[in-house]
């Protein structure tokens, strides 16, 4: 039952914030472009230095090694990254093929070339890829932002489901009003380096 | 056997070619002729200076004087490094990693070659231990400038590739290796290339010169057969060496890629 933590976190210009994800739950965070909202999760990943703690139940992000913490608390960022010629080799487990129908993505999809794909398919197939790493939190930028309005229903499906069977806790950062109300049990905005409430009991 | 000497006529018609090309240069408006007269002349009083200093040193062979020469070697080499970088580690690492690793393998390299395969007395005979270094050095100088350039070029242009790899929560070492294996291929190339091609496409310049001045072809090929193995065996343990420990470097504690850690240094 992993719930996030977050205290006094401080990132350049946001911060500090405070805030408690609980297991299972799935908080969305808006804000216009600038307000920090990829770097408050980058902070979050330990991919960008930052003042603060985060806790992954009673486990701190300082207490163990990087790769680790990066594992349990997975980052999906807004634009995907590939490195090798064909999907299959940035995955390390086997087994993705449900999951890939689920996104309406063909199971053969993990024999494809990446210069192939478009940037729909390369975002579905690099939330996969994150999920296929089992982790206890997600924290996802805009994961629907290249997708047509069937593909952005089945990715909430996806991550819904993920969310409940594992109890996971979702930090979600979405333009989408609508798309806010559909996942989100809280939503805020950042504003000034700080998170105003919009939404959901505080 | 002794060479021809050269006289300073001789010379000065070699000269004449420089001269040649200069003007031909600011006929065609190329610009470049500023440059090439400039590094003709340091060329010619640099190898005076140093045949002079050379003549000293091999008149007085004692260590000290051959580990001073060696340190001013390296130094040099090192800034050259260090200013041959687009984006160089700041502060003392700039210096420090091509420093280090050249001084770990290319003294490292001509030591061994002296003590265990050459046999000279005393083993730091300064005809051989300076011109072996010096050789060994300046080729390990390019690998390292070729690699560590192409480390933090890649580093920087594959930065949202390392730091997606990062959020999958791959090591640092992990998430680079792409980036090191291609530097290290960059640093070594040019000797692989050299090696492949000594002797049917280009006589080696330090072989050639041995025949100018009078040695047996064969004996001038023995020689350039273990200088070739020497530098090959300095810039690639070299360009590991600095390529490694500069991946590292690119990374914190966090294992988070640190970009700030390099300045641009603006050619």
């Amino acid at each position: 039952m992993p719930s996030l933590r977050i205290c006094q976190l401080v990132t350049r210009h946001v911060g500090p914030i405070e805030l408690s994800i609980g297991a299972g739950e799935c908080v969305c965070i808006s804000g216009a472009s600038g307000s920090g909202k990829s770097l408050l999760l980058r902070a979050l990943a330990d991919i960008d230095p930052h003042q603060g703690e985060i806790y992954l139940d009673d486990l701190a992000c300082s207490g163990i090694p990087a790769p680790q913490w990066r594992s349990a608390v997975a980052l999906v960022m807004a634009e995907s990254q590939w490195w090798s010629e064909c999907v299959r080799d940035h995955f390390d487990n086997a087994g993705q093929e449900g999951r890939l129908e689920q996104l309406g993505l063909p199971g053969k999809a993990m024999d494809w070339e990446m210069a192939r794909c478009s940037t729909g398919e390369k975002q579905r197939l690099s939330l996969l890829r994150t999920l296929a790493q089992s982790p206890s939190a997600l924290l996802l930028d805009e994961p629907t932002g290249n997708l047509d309005e069937g593909s952005t229903r089945r990715v909430e499906a996806l991550l819904d489901e993920y969310r409940q069977q594992r109890q996971a806790a979702l930090l979600w950062v979405s333009h989408d009003e609508r798309q806010i109300e559909r996942v989100a049990q809280r939503s805020f905005v950042l504003r000034d380096g700080k998170l105003e409430q919009q939404m959901g009991r505080s | 056997m002794n060479a021809i000497a050269l006289s300073p006529f001789d010379l000065a018609v070699a000269a004449l070619l420089i001269f040649a090309l200069a003007g031909l240069s600011v006929r065609m408006q190329l610009g470049v002729e500023r440059q090439l007269l400039v590094s003709a002349a340091r060329s010619t009083v640099q190898l005076l200076l140093i045949g002079l200093v050379l003549k000293v040193l091999f008149d007085n062979a004692h260590v000290v004087w051959v580990a001073l020469m060696s340190i001013v070697m390296l130094a040099v080499a090192g800034r050259e490094v260090m200013v041959r970088q687009k984006h160089r580690l700041a502060g003392w690492w700039g210096l420090g990693v091509g420093t280090l690793s050249m001084f770990v393998s290319s003294f490292a390299v001509t030591v061994l070659a002296l003590v265990l395969v050459v046999g000279t007395t005393p083993w730091y005979a300064p005809q051989y231990a300076i011109p072996l270094l010096g050789m060994v050095l300046g080729n390990t100088m390019n690998g390292i400038s070729l690699g560590l350039d192409r480390l933090t070029q890649e580093a920087t242009q594959k930065r949202q590739v390392i730091e997606t790899r990062l959020a999958l929560g791959q090591s640092w070492s992990r998430a680079i290796s792409d980036s090191r294996r291609e530097a290290i291929r960059v640093g070594m190339i040019p000797i692989i290339n050299s090696m492949a091609a000594a002797g049917i496409v280009s006589l080696p310049g330090m072989m050639t010169g041995q025949i100018l001045a009078g040695s047996p072809p064969v004996e001038a090929v023995k020689y350039q057969i273990l200088v070739m193995f020497l530098i090959a065996g300095g810039t690639g343990f070299g360009t590991m060496v600095a390529v490694t420990i500069a991946a590292r470097r690119l990374f914190d504690v966090r294992q988070r890629l640190r970009l700030d850690r390099l300045k641009p240094t603006g050619n």
